[in-house]
Formats: C-alpha cells, sequence, structure tokens
C-alpha cells in the first residue's frame, strides 16, 4: 500500500495544465518542423512558419500557445495498491483551479449547458477518466481540449456490413466538415469498436498516442498511413489556405464490439495537441 | 507580395484585396464573439447606440487569455467565426467593413460581404502567442463583465492576416484547395 496526499496532487496537476498549456510536446513539434520543410506552397509554408514560432514563442516566454486552454481532460490510471489521504477527484479539480488562475489562462467553461451558461471563473469542473491499473502508480495525464476542433468530433454507429470502406469514408467525411474550423494541420484519433461511450473514448485516447507509433495490429498500421495519406490529399492544407499538410498523424484505437454494430468515433484536434502526464 | 493595410478600413481598400492575399494589418480594431455579438444585435433592436461605431472599423473574432502582469495582452489568435454567422449581415449592413476569424462562413454572410463591400480575414488558428505579441494597446470598451468576451479596442501593428472572403465573392477555403489539387492532379 503507498499513500499519496491529496496535496501532492493539488500541485501536480495545478503544473501540468500550466506547462501542458505552454510547452508543445515533443512529437507534436517535431511533425509540425517536418510539415514545414515538406511543404512547397508559398502560403502553407509560411502558415507552418507562424506556427513553428508561435510554439518556441509559447515555450520561451512560458505563455499559453493558443488562447483556448481549453476544457481540461484528465485521464487517471491508479494502481490498487494506492491510497489517495482525502479525495482524489476534489485533489485534481484543485489543482485545475489554481492552474488555470496562477497560469494566466483563460477560463472557458460555463456551468449549466443549455440555460444559464454563465462561466465558472475557475475552468472547472475538469472531465476525469479513471481507470483502476495494477501496481502502486498513479498516472495522471492532463490534456485540454480546445473546442474549435472539439466542436467538428464526430461519432456514428455503423452497420457491420459497411466494413473498412464505411470506416474511411466516415473519416474523411468528419475530415471535410472540419476543415478550416478545426485549426489544420489536425491531429486525428479514431476510436473503432467497443459501445457509443466507449469509442469515444477510445478515440480520444488515440489522439493521445505519441506521433509515428502505430497500432500493433499490422493491419490497423496499413489503415492508419492509407486514412493519413488520403486526408494529406484533400487539399486543404495548413489553416485551410490549400496545402499538402491537412493533418499530423492518425492514429487507431480498438475494442472488440458486438455482433450488430460497427461504432466508429473520430476524435478531431487541431496542432495545438496538448498534454503533459506525470506518474507518482 | 504582401499588402499592408492601415486602419479604418475604406471601400477603396476592400476593393483592393483579393481572396489569397496575404496582408499585414496596423491601426485599431475590435473584439468581439459570441456573447459581445449577441448583445449588440440586441441593442441595435432596441434602438440604442453600440459601444462602437461600426462604420468602416473591422470586428476580430477572439476572446483572448488574461494578460500577464505588466503585459498587454495574452495570447490571442481567431476562434470559429461560423459561429458569429447569424450577425454579421447586420453588422455588415450598418458599415462593419472587416472580420477577422478562422473557418467557415454560411452563403449568407459571403452574399453580405459582397452587398456591402466587406472582406473576412483569416488569422492563423491556433498561434495566439505570437499574435498576441502584435498587440500595441487594448481597452475593454464595453461588456466587462464578460471577461475573455468582453470588446476591446486593440491598436494592433502588422497584424499576419490572410484575405479568405473577397468582396468579388471568391472564397480561399475553396480556391486554395482547388489550386492544391490542380497542381498534384488529384481532381480526377
Ligand atoms: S482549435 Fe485548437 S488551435 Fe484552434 S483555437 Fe481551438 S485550441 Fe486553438
Amino acid at each position: 500500500m503507498r499513500i499519496i496526499k491529496e496535496e501532492t496532487i493539488v500541485q501536480e496537476v495545478k503544473r501540468l495544465c500550466q506547462e501542458a498549456n505552454y510547452i508543445l510536446p515533443h512529437d507534436v513539434q517535431r511533425a509540425l518542423m517536418k510539415a514545414y520543410e515538406d511543404e512547397d506552397g508559398d502560403i502553407a509554408k509560411e502558415t507552418l512558419n507562424i506556427l513553428k514560432e508561435n510554439a518556441l514563442l509559447a515555450k520561451s516566454t512560458l505563455s499559453p500557445i493558443c488562447q483556448d486552454t481549453g476544457m481540461t481532460c484528465i485521464f487517471v490510471e491508479i494502481g490498487q495498491e494506492v491510497y489517495i489521504e482525502g479525495s482524489l477527484s476534489e485533489a485534481i479539480q484543485e489543482g485545475v483551479r489554481q492552474g488555470y488562475e496562477e497560469g494566466y489562462l483563460r477560463k472557458s467553461v460555463v456551468d449549466d449547458p443549455l440555460f444559464d451558461r454563465i462561466n465558472t471563473r475557475d475552468n472547472t469542473p475538469a472531465i476525469i477518466h479513471y481507470e483502476i491499473t495494477k501496481g502502486d502508480q498513479l498516472k495522471i495525464i492532463v490534456a485540454p481540449k480546445g473546442f474549435g476542433s472539439e466542436n467538428m468530433s464526430q461519432v456514428k454507429m455503423l452497420k457491420p456490413s459497411e466494413g473498412v470502406q464505411g470506416v474511411k469514408d466516415f473519416v474523411l467525411k468528419v475530415v471535410h466538415d472540419a476543415g478550416p474550423n478545426a485549426c489544420p494541420p489536425m491531429v486525428i484519433g479514431v476510436g473503432i469498436g467497443g459501445s457509443f461511450d466507449k469509442v469515444t473514448l477510445l478515440a480520444k485516447k488515440a489522439m493521445l498516442r505519441e506521433i509515428g507509433t502505430h497500432h500493433f495490429d499490422e493491419r490497423y498500421k496499413a489503415l492508419e498511413k492509407e486514412l493519413l495519406e488520403m486526408i494529406n490529399q484533400t487539399g486543404i492544407g495548413p489553416a485551410g489556405y490549400g496545402g499538402k499538410t491537412t493533418a499530423l498523424s492518425l492514429a487507431i484505437e480498438t475494442y472488440p464490439t458486438h455482433i450488430a454494430g460497427l461504432p466508429v468515433a473520430v476524435s478531431i484536434c487541431c496542432h495545438v495537441a496538448r498534454h503533459k502526464e506525470v506518474i507518482l | 507580395m504582401i499588402k499592408h493595410i492601415t486602419t479604418p478600413l475604406t471601400k477603396e481598400k476592400v476593393l483592393y484585396l483579393k481572396a489569397g492575399d496575404q496582408v499585414l494589418l496596423s491601426g485599431i480594431i475590435y473584439t468581439g464573439r459570441d456573447a459581445a455579438h449577441k448583445k449588440m444585435i440586441q441593442m441595435i433592436e432596441e434602438g440604442k447606440t453600440l459601444p462602437f461605431d461600426v462604420d468602416n472599423q473591422i470586428i476580430y473574432y477572439v476572446g483572448p487569455t488574461p494578460p500577464k502582469p505588466n503585459a498587454i495582452f495574452g495570447s490571442g489568435g481567431p476562434t470559429t467565426s461560423g459561429r458569429m454567422d447569424a450577425y454579421a449581415p447586420k453588422l455588415l449592413s450598418l458599415g462593419l467593413r472587416g472580420m477577422i476569424g478562422k473557418g467557415y462562413r454560411q452563403e449568407s454572410v459571403k452574399e453580405a460581404i459582397q452587398k456591402y463591400f466587406g472582406v473576412y480575414f483569416g488569422a492563423i488558428g491556433g498561434a495566439g502567442a505570437y499574435i498576441g505579441r502584435c498587440v500595441q494597446e487594448c481597452e475593454v470598451i464595453a461588456f466587462d463583465d464578460l471577461g475573455p468576451e468582453a470588446i476591446r479596442k486593440l491598436k494592433v501593428k502588422d497584424f499576419p492576416l490572410t484575405v479568405i472572403v473577397d468582396a468579388y465573392g471568391n472564397d480561399l477555403y475553396e480556391i486554395g484547395r482547388k489550386r492544391y489539387l490542380k497542381e498534384h492532379s488529384y481532381d480526377k
């Protein structure tokens, strides 16, 4: 049994909220660099140049990469042998509150979604997903999500008979619908299988996967590559101004599903694909 | 070629801009997004005077981060313009000349841009820190209670923009894609 104090979690979540918003993950930075080198059109190249410069500037001045510092999505993997002194959920929410306030991050959450829509003024509540794992470690991933791209994500319950072609058509449709609204180049996560709720979570997790890594099953790996190539042939390009780089990456996560179903979810993220994690 | 444009944005200046042009904008612009637009349209309906005269002016769709101590402005890239589509034609009819944002616009907005000689500029989505640097002065002039959504008067210098929809009805989101596909012969 390992004991972790509430205060440790507050401090770590606070730090992760700020770092995630100031410092673009290495893999995303690298992908932007590479895209910049590969682009040939003037406007596309200049756009990627500004995005590159923007990320460097944000990092060196510890400023938010993007003004939409997102709704804070948090993935927690908690070992069965961990004991938290106090409340884990409250500690996480407190970390978000302090992180956003003290880090000069934008507060973008409203309390009632339909009627009142009043800003909570501290960016809480965060959305927290818990997973129980073996062992005595606690892993926290903080992934602030902007809604320009979140609004462009979609889920569809396909018929099993629609198969691979159905998946391809749907992914391409989502990318076309998203276009310039999602601040391309995009980072795309695709979930296949599970149920209505599970598939969207798979897509979210896929979006967090390191760029350049692939699904362990060769068939899905090939599909990831093929879809990315098709997306980059749409011509949408950086900022939607036309060009080669519509997406930096596409990752697929899968799960067993029901005999009657083929759920597919496409989680769209912009190039500001933020996430930072800690293992305690 | 990069075109240097200074506000106020007159009809003559707008007619000189074409979809795909890269622009460095300097001068005064105003910020406004969802809540501010809703309030302004309400004021118009009630016959009240708007917080600023929109004639020959530009509205930038943005909700910036709070500035750090001693800073003028935080990070401030564009937000998705489509959410302002319901309000834009009315403002254009009152003389609003330019809008800065990102993303698709509805036909009704494009038609109003043509009819009233306006222009829709794209700022690069996600370049918040970079764009924030172009702001030299910032003053909240209305709806302070809306926080990031308040109307701010900004003085900008060399704000990098691209013309998306021009007064002649061209849309870079369509042209840019087609041009790319043609050059790479994917348009079979
Ligand atoms: S979609 Fe991403 S890059 Fe664009 S404004 Fe939102 S958070 Fe920023």
